[in-house]
């Protein structure tokens, strides 16, 4: 019986805000010293009460508008009621019934196929604390990461492969990193990945009854790798007859395995109930609509502008979309360019073949090498014309030099660089000379 | 007159013409406290050279005469407001050492304001409780009989009040646990409007029923205390852009042409006649100052108690939580029973399965109780009731009882669920014991209120 994979996915954007969701502590603990960027509030200590970020929930709607999704007109955040240590207040305030946005498609390519993925919400919460375990002996928290917005992305499971995964996340990443509100790096846990993965009958409407989600994904490499290997594992179980454990697995990059972490019997009960420290939200239609307006033209579409305004291939149109500066760099290179002559192409072919370094150049001195080298082209064709015309000339100094008197050979570039009246690279000169008189 | 038995304002008028002095004041407080609260136990901390410090560096300001509107004026805090380096417990032994790191909004404010902190007061744990005899450190005894309870659950904060061992004191009201000590205690008992006052800094029992108020000696002491207190703040998400009125614009302006209620839900068989009759003088009362009586209903109030008691633990089982013993404070096997109770009552209603019946069902219930209310201040400017249905019980009459206890709070959780305002007022005694009215308005009519409870006051100072 042939199977197909079935996979929803969980993604957490971590913001780039200046201040945590909920207190004015720095949100840049990256690399930072453990518990220096804490407050009463982001630790939990009693008392202590949130105050949202007006910034992070602005970003987190721009991120759901992004993904074609229908801003709820009134949203509130809820309490995720838990126990962890990493978890200061022993709740965490998210979003349960009434996500910022919702009702929202991305599509994706892969080598196989396009297709529309449907986001099924886009919502606010905030991140957990750190817990560092030290060889058995003792664990440590560390909540300079508590409080920080985090932007939770929720997919439809209707991916059929690692592929189809990676190609979402790559758009995803370079969607928010657009919008300029993450930098979205795997590596840092700036984007996290948690797929759900099960395993159908072919043809089959009903979802499986079992899904397995995996942890400690945190690379793009890792994703597929992790998926791969869970699809493989399921299918064995499968075609023997049985069904999968509904759990949660972690990746082992070590082994390069998904292990079993903890095995839900039942749905977790987090008790949700609307945050009562934080009145409701209502967005207006003129804010929404200010938002709308405010988002920067984002990858697909600049891509396919560029391949049609343009004239670019795919594959330059993508390289030059890649990034949000990429493509504002180049346009500005082609506005430099327009007064002389240089059209987008040329500034296209320059900047993919020479590879070159954005962040170290100005647009306009694009421009300017490009012509630069055309004039470098112009000038090896005069310098033809020049030493064809030297060698007929000095008919004399060009039979000593092939008799072997080597001063006669100095004498021409010489006269080469006369007639040219202007400075050109001896070595050229010399080179393309001795090439004549072979 | 001794000068602990001073009011704000009498104080304030006697640190000016320098009649005596902060430390004098304090000290006359402090003497108090050594003298009665062995027997009362009011106090949790009494922060006497912290108190003595203050007291001198008022007594400077004085001189210089630099002004601040409770400048030399001895207060105590309720043990749920947050002192920065004094201890504070909640009444609980789950926090017996904890030492905070940061003052309440309302602290801080009370301190620019000049006031003297002289100690931190008993009260029902996690202020879980009607009596004051919740308490993890012991109960507190009402001054006026120490047989009986002095009311909750801000019970040494009332007590402290009543028995003269400072000017005036803050408390939390959750359901009813500033009035119903107010009333227990003879003292003038402030629940202002839900986010007038900021909670931050506050130990939290119920996020969404939580009012930060105070207890006082007279109704214009309360108005001035509610002046420092009030107001937005950056820290609190739940407190409003609404302006602070000057509370004492109309004070003295009396209530002829004002509309009074009267909710008949209100006089149920469970009140005890006593107070149905004094309710009814006070009622008198106001119709000869010139107010318009109106009968009205509130007909959703016999749903509170029961929509308060799944709210209200829904919301403290999630506020106790953090109280894991893992980074401060004790484990969670300190919680005394009254707190394992509701955490428990909490969590069973808000779990999958239930909340629609439960939470959700009260949710709507709390609508259609703010509703009513809504409904009953197009008609009228203001809502007379009772505080409590009976007059103060004796200590341990109803600890093996918590649903009879639990009712002690049905004329105060309405405004509760409806974020109002309401105001307690002494007006006489029964066998010895007091009585008190509340008085209800709409949300931020807390100088309305200030007004009706001053008129009575003024005229009455030996109560009905």
């Amino acid at each position: 019986m042939d199977y197909k994979p079935v996979i929803g996915l969980e993604v957490h954007v971590e913001l780039k805000t200046n201040s945590k969701m909920f207190c004015a502590c720095s949100a840049n603990y990256f690399g930072e010293k453990p518990n220096t960027h804490t407050c009463p509030v982001c630790l939990g200590l009693p008392g202590a009460l949130p105050v949202p970020n007006k910034k992070a929930i602005e970003w987190c709607l721009m991120i759901g508008l992004a993904l074609n999704c229908k801003v709820s007109q009134f949203s509130k955040f809820d309490r995720k009621n838990y126990f962890y240590p990493d978890l200061a207040k022993g709740y965490q305030i998210s979003q349960y019934d009434m996500p910022f946005s919702k009702n929202g498609t991305i599509s994706i390519s892969t080598k196989s196929n396009n297709k529309e993925v449907l986001i099924t919400r886009v919502h606010m919460e905030e991140d957990t604390g750190k817990l560092l375990h030290f060889a058995n002996d003792f664990t440590l928290i560390d909540f300079n990461r508590s409080g920080v917005p985090l932007v939770e992305i929720v997919t439809e499971p209707e991916f059929e492969s690692s592929e189809e995964v990676i190609a979402y996340l790559k758009n995803l990443q370079q969607i928010v990193r657009y919008l300029g509100v993450s930098n979205a790096d795997m590596e840092k846990g700036e984007m996290r990945l948690e797929p759900n993965i099960s395993l159908k009958k072919a043809g089959s409407k009903d979802l499986p009854k079992y899904k397995v989600e995996v942890k400690n994904i945190n690379s793009f490499r890792f994703a597929e790798k992790a998926i791969d290997y869970e699809i493989k594992r399921q299918l064995e179980i499968l075609k023997n007859g049985k069904t999968p454990a509904q759990e949660t697995r972690g990746w082992d990059e070590k082994k390069q395995i998904t292990v079993s972490q903890r095995q839900k019997e039942e749905a977790n009960d987090y008790r949700y109930f609307p945050e009562p420290d934080i009145p409701p939200f209502k967005f207006e239609k003129d804010y929404i609509d200010k938002l709308i307006k405010s988002l920067p033209e984002l990858p697909d579409a600049k891509l396919a502008r560029f391949e049609k305004s343009y004239l670019l291939s795919q594959y330059d149109s993508e390289i030059l979309t890649r990034d949000i500066q990429a493509g504002d760099f180049f346009e500005e290179a082609i506005r430099a360019g327009q007064s002389h002559n240089i059209n987008a192409k040329q500034i296209a072919n320059f900047l993919i073949n020479r590879k070159i370094d954005l962040s170290t150049i100005e647009p306009a001195r694009v421009i300017e090498e490009i012509i630069l080298g055309q004039n470098i082209t112009i000038e090896k064709k005069e310098l033809d014309n020049i030493i064809n015309k030297v060698i007929i000339e000095n008919t004399k100094a060009v039979n000593d030099y092939k008799a072997g008197k080597q001063q006669s050979f100095m004498f021409l570039i010489g006269q080469v660089l006369k007639a040219a009246r202007r400075k050109i690279d001896t070595d050229l000169i010399k080179k393309k000379l001795e090439e004549k008189l072979k | 007159m001794k000068l602990n038995e001073l009011s704000i304002k009498q104080a304030k008028e006697g640190l000016r013409t320098k009649k005596f002095s902060s430390e004098e004041l304090t000290r006359a407080c402090l003497d108090e406290i050594k003298k009665r609260d062995k027997n009362l136990n009011a106090f949790i901390t009494i922060c006497e050279n912290e108190a003595l410090a203050d007291a001198k560096k008022a007594d400077k300001l004085l001189v210089e005469k630099r002004t601040g509107t409770l400048l030399g004026i001895p207060i105590a805090l309720k043990d749920l407001y947050l002192t920065k380096g004094v201890k504070t417990t909640a009444a609980s032994r789950v926090l017996s050492d904890y030492i905070p790191q940061y003052d309440a909004t309302v602290v801080s404010k009370l301190k620019n304001a000049g006031a003297v902190i002289i100690g931190k007061t008993n009260c029902d744990a996690w202020a879980h409780g009607s009596s004051g005899e919740n308490s993890d450190f012991g109960p507190t005894k009402n001054p006026l009989n120490e047989e009986y309870v002095p009311g909750g659950s801000s019970s040494g904060s009332a007590v402290s009040v009543a028995a003269n061992m400072c000017l005036a004191s803050t408390g939390t009201d959750t359901g009813g646990s500033i009035r119903l000590p107010a009333s227990f205690c003879n003292v003038v008992g402030l629940k202002p409007t839900y986010g007038r006052v900021s909670r931050y800094g506050i130990i939290a029992m119920a996020s969404s029923l939580d009012s930060i108020g105070h207890f006082t000696k007279t109704v214009e002491d309360s108005a001035t205390f509610l002046e420092i207190t009030a107001g937005k703040d950056l820290n609190d998400a739940t407190t409003p852009e609404v302006k602070v009125d000057n509370y004492f614009e109309d004070i003295n302006k009396g209530v002829k042409g004002l509309k009074i209620g009267i909710p008949k839900e209100y006089f149920i068989q469970g009140l005890d006649k006593k107070i149905k009759e004094k309710i009814e003088k006070i009622i008198k009362f106001y119709e000869k100052e010139g107010a318009e009586i109106v009968e009205i209903s509130l007909p959703h109030t016999e749903y509170a108690i029961a929509c308060y008691y799944i709210i209200q633990p829904s919301e403290v089982s999630s506020n106790l939580a953090r109280y894991d013993g893992i980074r401060f404070g004790n484990d969670r096997s300190f919680f005394g029973d009254e707190a394992k109770r509701r955490i428990m009552l909490g969590t069973f209603t808000l779990s999958a399965g239930y909340y629609d019946a439960y939470y959700k069902k009260a949710m709507k219930v709390r609508t259609l109780i703010k509703e009513d209310f809504d409904k009953a201040f197009m008609k009228v400017d203001a809502i007379l009731t009772p505080v409590s249905p009976t007059l103060p019980w004796k200590i341990g009459e109803k600890v093996n009882d918590p649903l009879k206890m639990y009712l002690s709070d049905i004329f105060t959780v309405t405004a509760n669920l409806a974020g109002i305002p309401g105001l307690s007022i002494p007006i006489g005694f029964e066998n010895g014991l007091p009585v008190g009215a509340q008085i209800l308005g709409p949300s931020f009519s807390e100088k309305m209120l200030f007004r009706i409870g001053n008129c009575f006051e003024g005229s009455n100072q030996n109560g009905l």
